[in-house]
């Protein structure tokens, strides 16, 4: 029968899919972002297993609002990589050093 | 039987296209991929009793954030194959730490155990769906958190029409003050034309 420990699973996997895609896609911010939505979906397939598997629904509720931070989290980068796109004429991370951080 | 069997439908079909998205040389094809993992993720939501949040995964996900996402790959100009590259290089500090990260996690899993006297009361409502059950808490116990996430999603459309927003120079456009402050008197010019003449 299919349980907590498997849904966990699925979202272990996926996390690690989401780190791993970071350190591979160094360059490419877009492929970084998207990588970063995955975990996030990870960490919301965590808490919705626990949700269920503990009868509260407070899991769920949390869910939601990792939803609504995620949403918001790729629309402000996406502006800021159209606009860095806009100045620089590219988006390698690479060449992102204007403030010599 | 029906269950098992739909629990590895959308688990194998998520982590392959999760790893579709990392490893698909087209970004476009990646978020594509990553479209393809939400609805498999929205099925997993489903199987365990959250249709709400399966139905908003599928609204918010796949409707705005990864139309998005195409949208500025689209939209944008980038040789996507010159920031390719040096995959090679980094492929082993990638799987090393993607390795360590799988260990501490399977030992989080091998060392957790479900105690049933340090449950907390069940709070879900029973028959009734699970939307109500969340409306249920959503207005009454999280209202702060609530009102805050509306706030968060408030600054992002500010912030993203602000960061995006330019003005070019040259461009006609209406101006509604210098409409408003016309005056008939020097709008209007009375001429007496000549019948076969011109002015």
């Amino acid at each position: 029968m299919i349980g907590l420990t498997h849904y966990l699973g699925v979202a272990a996997m996926l996390f690690v899919i989401g780190v791993f895609g970071i350190f591979l896609n160094r360059k490419n911010i877009i492929i970084i972002l998207m990588s970063i939505e995955l975990m996030l979906l990870a960490v919301n397939i965590n808490f919705v297993a626990f949700s269920t598997h503990l009868g509260d629904i407070g899991g769920q509720v949390f869910t939601l609002f990792v939803l609504t931070v995620a949403a918001a989290e790729a629309a402000i980068g996406l502006a800021i990589l159209v606009c860095f796109h806009r100045n620089r004429g590219t988006i390698a991370v690479e060449d992102v050093n204007m403030m010599k951080g | 039987m029906i269950q098992v069997l739909a629990f590895y439908l959308f688990a194998v079909t998520a982590v392959i296209a999760g790893v579709m998205v990392v490893f698909s040389r087209n970004p476009v094809h990646s978020v594509l991929w990553l479209i393809f993992a939400f609805f498999s993720s929205a099925g997993l939501f489903v199987m365990m009793g959250a249709e709400f949040l399966a139905m908003l995964l599928m609204i918010v996900y796949v409707g705005a954030v990864a139309v998005l996402f195409l949208f500025v790959v689209m939209m944008l100009d980038v040789d996507f194959a010159e920031l390719r590259g040096r995959v090679a290089e980094y492929l082993p500090i990638g799987l090393a730490i993607g390795l360590v990260m799988l260990m501490q996690l399977s030992f989080g899993f091998l060392a957790w155990q479900d105690v049933d006297a340090a449950r907390p009361a069940e709070t879900m409502a029973r028959g009734v769906g699970n939307a109500h059950q969340l409306g249920e808490v959503i207005y009454t116990k999280y209202v702060y958190a609530f009102q805050a996430s509306g706030l968060i999603l408030l600054v992002a459309m500010i912030g993203a029409i602000v960061l995006t927003l330019r003005h070019r120079e040259g461009v006609k456009k209406q101006s509604v003050m210098s409409q408003l402050y016309r005056d008939p008197k020097e709008a209007v010019v009375m001429r007496d034309v000549k019948p076969g003449g011109s002015l």
